[in-house]
């Protein structure tokens, strides 16, 4: 029973669903012997630290060296406060709708920009900080960062930037990436992957055309856009036999 | 008049029955895998309550479930029944709890029909990432542990497991995460593999909601679920075992139902049935394993078919005088310069003339695209199913010539179809994704005989063995 829907209309949903259902329930549900309605939820004790901080999900700004995990992927980012959009539903993301969003809440339009840690920037009446983070699972789990910093986690557009650091020019690779809902992704400026709709984070979910990254730095941008639900994304590239490129070192600058 | 009446009520049974899921009034979302009771299957849905059908056809609300909240599940175990339930509809700050509860019955008209009083066995308190709805169960065959899986599109899913004499949290056991972005999972066993089955996609919206059923298997209960390419199911993998299909969008809340070797079906509801105002509703579809991989079959579609038996290949076809077709040997010694000319097709009008006008017998031979091996199969003008169809009418393409049991355990054509039950099929979509074609009934017998080729070239009923290629059949469009 996916809540992945704006809040309203679940809620109507499940309201009509039960009605109709007591209705047709109704001569069972008042037969003898019946036993009185219960209460719908027990006491549940909080399990965990609940506070608000980074630290549970991401290591914050950290200057140690960085590469892309055991199966490739990017968990090191530049993420910007999330953009606030009223989104009610997410099956709104078409292709034309993504464009149009990112390049109106767009914070650059110069994409090998690359911003540091606790950057302000203002995006329309929205003052916005940047945070520089490194999620501590393979994916990178943008609801627990509105947790985190206490911001509201539906209806949401979050930017995001690393710098990957080529050895040697690579040829034919593909850049990958599963995201929740729906996303956008480039690379050295040029875009790369548009994953629309509404999307779960699911692993090589979208891969790109054939690319080339660079000897030396090369700078992936991001845009994941969310109403009601989870928000999350992961992104690795696969050399051109399809195996993950790992190994790649992570920067924030 | 009443003719008239009739032949409407049986046009728009047969639209019903063309354009749903199930027959009756099947509406429900999240509905439990069906479970059989003193001979009736019940389901149940969210927000309490459920679905009964005597058949396994034709659905009605009237199943009875306390405690409201979500997407339940039910299992017998020994002579009991064991229903979990979400205690919430998926809060919005993803705060719940399962509960399981014992019935004797699930005929909420038996004396014996009185629910225990629920026992929370999982929580989400509502910062975790997992949301406490969504379960699922499964008694192990081979150790009779009985797990149980939870969870929605936030975080993972859960495995946990259950005491099956009391139903209860096994004393110690901890939640274990399986997967991610799924919602309305369970588990099934077969063949040395442990099957997570769960529902990816968004749901309640109606014929956009994009649900579909995705499946990983592990050689361990805990995982890890691995996908046809090797992904993890904690990656978000997932292999696709049904999807949309024509007007009943967003499949959902998988169930397994294991009627006999070589027969099984899953249960499931569609978000939207369009040929029902886009309500959601009770799907139920033949399970087909392929390459160790469970995924849908299909119910039988009307048509008009070759009958093909496994056994040799062979079609089934009225037992009359083979008829030649007009031209002789070409291409051996004659010229190739006449201009090619195609050769009219065997019409029905040919040869029927020359066939008797009682009963014929049948026979399995060389497939010809005859019209005595060309066979109509419709749904027929009965109220009556079994668990996931209608029974068909199968005549001779073009006639009311019916294929009929008798009751020596004998296959035969009638002249015409007159409804009599020994008329009615029952077809089967079989695990291997070959069809059983069964009687409803054999004349005074209490047997349940299906069609089989006892030899290469003879038709005959007998039990179903589904180790035996005698017992199954394909259906050819040409």
């Amino acid at each position: 029973m996916n809540k992945k829907k704006s809040s309203l209309l679940p809620a109507m949903a499940f309201v009509m669903l039960s009605l109709v259902q007591l209705t047709a329930i109704h001569a069972y549900a008042q037969a003898p012997g019946q036993p009185p309605p219960r209460p719908s939820l027990p006491p549940i004790p909080i399990k965990g630290d609940t506070t608000h901080t980074l630290s549970k999900h991401f290591i914050v700004a950290s200057p140690a060296k960085k590469t892309t995990n055991e199966k490739g992927f990017i968990q090191r980012w530049l993420v910007l406060e999330p953009v606030r959009k009223d989104i009610a539903r997410n099956n709104i993301f078409t292709d034309n709708y993504l464009r149009t969003t990112f390049a109106a809440d767009n914070f650059s339009n110069d994409y090998n920009s690359v911003p540091k840690n606790g950057d302000m920037i203002k995006l329309g009446n929205q003052e916005l900080k940047w945070y520089a983070l490194e999620s501590k699972t393979f994916n990178f789990n943008l609801y627990h960062f509105t947790y985190a910093i206490n911001k509201p986690p539906y209806g949401v557009l979050f930017w995001l930037v690393t710098v990957i650091d080529c050895p040697t020019e690579m040829k034919n690779v593909r850049m990958t990436a599963g995201c929740n809902s729906a996303s956008m992704w480039w690379l050295n400026g040029q875009e790369a992957l548009l994953l629309s709709g509404d999307r779960d984070m699911i692993v090589d979910n979208a891969t790109s055309s054939r690319l080339t990254l660079k000897k030396g730095k090369n700078i992936i941008r991001g845009a994941v856009i969310n109403g009601p639900g989870m928000a999350n994304f992961c992104v690795r590239f696969l050399d051109e036999k399809g195996s993950p490129i790992k190994n790649l070192s992570i920067s924030y600058q | 008049m009443k003719r008239m009446h009739i032949s409407i009520t049986a046009l728009l049974a047969v639209f019903f029955q063309i354009a749903s899921a199930q027959i009756g009034r099947p509406f429900i979302h999240d509905p439990s895998t069906i479970v059989e009771c003193n001979g009736k299957y019940y389901t149940f849905g969210t927000g309490g309550g459920g679905l009964i059908s005597a058949d396994g056809w034709t659905w009605y609300g009237g199943a009875v479930r306390p405690g409201g909240g979500a997407a339940p599940d039910a299992i017998k175990i020994g002579d009991r029944y064991l229903v979990i339930y979400g205690a919430t509809g998926g809060s919005s700050n993803h705060k719940g709890a399962i509960l399981t509860m014992w019935n004797k019955t699930l005929d909420p008209t038996s004396p014996d029909f009185n629910y225990s009083e629920p026992i929370v066995v999982a929580t989400s308190d509502g910062y975790e990432e997992n949301d406490a709805i969504d379960p699922g169960v499964m008694l192990d065959p081979n150790t009779g542990r009985l797990w149980l899986t939870y969870g929605t599109y936030f975080g993972f899913t859960r495995l946990i497991e259950l005491d099956p004499k009391t139903g209860k949290l096994k004393e110690g056991n901890k939640p274990i995460d399986v997967a991610i972005v799924c919602e309305a999972s369970t588990l099934t066993y077969r063949d040395g593999w442990y099957y997570l089955l769960a529902t990816h996609g968004s749901c309640c919206d109606g014929a956009n909601s994009t649900y579909n059923v995705v499946v990983g298997r592990s050689k361990q209960i805990t995982g890890p679920y691995l996908d046809n390419v090797g992904r993890s199911m904690l990656e978000g993998g997932g292999k696709m075992v049904v999807a949309t299909r024509g007007n009943l969008i967003g499949p959902g809340h998988f169930g397994h139902i294991k009627l006999e070797k070589g027969v099984e079906k899953m249960s499931l509801h569609y978000e939207a049935d369009l040929e029902q105002g886009g309500r959601s509703v009770l799907g139920i579809l033949p399970l087909v394993w392929k390459d160790g991989w469970p995924v849908a079959g299909e119910k039988f579609k009307e048509g008009t078919y070759e009958i093909e038996s496994v056994r040799r290949g062979y079609a089934l076809e009225l037992a009359v005088d083979f008829t030649r077709m007009p031209g002789g040997p070409r291409g051996f010694g004659q010229p190739n310069n006449e201009p090619i000319k195609p050769v009219p097709p065997q019409q029905l009008a040919d040869v029927i003339k020359n066939w008797p006008t009682g009963t014929i017998n049948l026979r399995i031979g060389d497939y010809m695209s005859r019209p005595h091996q060309q066979w109509t199969i419709t749904d027929a003008p009965d109220t009556t199913g079994y668990l996931g169809g209608p029974y068909y009418k199968i005549v001779l393409a073009g006639t009311d010539r019916t294929l009929a049991a008798t009751a020596d355990a004998e296959v035969i054509t009638v002249p015409a179809f007159t409804g009599a039950p020994e008329q009615l099929w029952r077809i089967d979509q079989l695990t291997d994704g070959t069809y059983r074609i069964m009687p409803k009934i054999i004349p005074n017998s209490g047997k349940k005989l299906v069609l089989v080729s006892s030899g290469d070239s003879t038709p005959a009923l007998a039990e179903f063995d589904f180790n035996s290629d005698n017992c199954k059949w394909n259906f050819r469009a040409h």
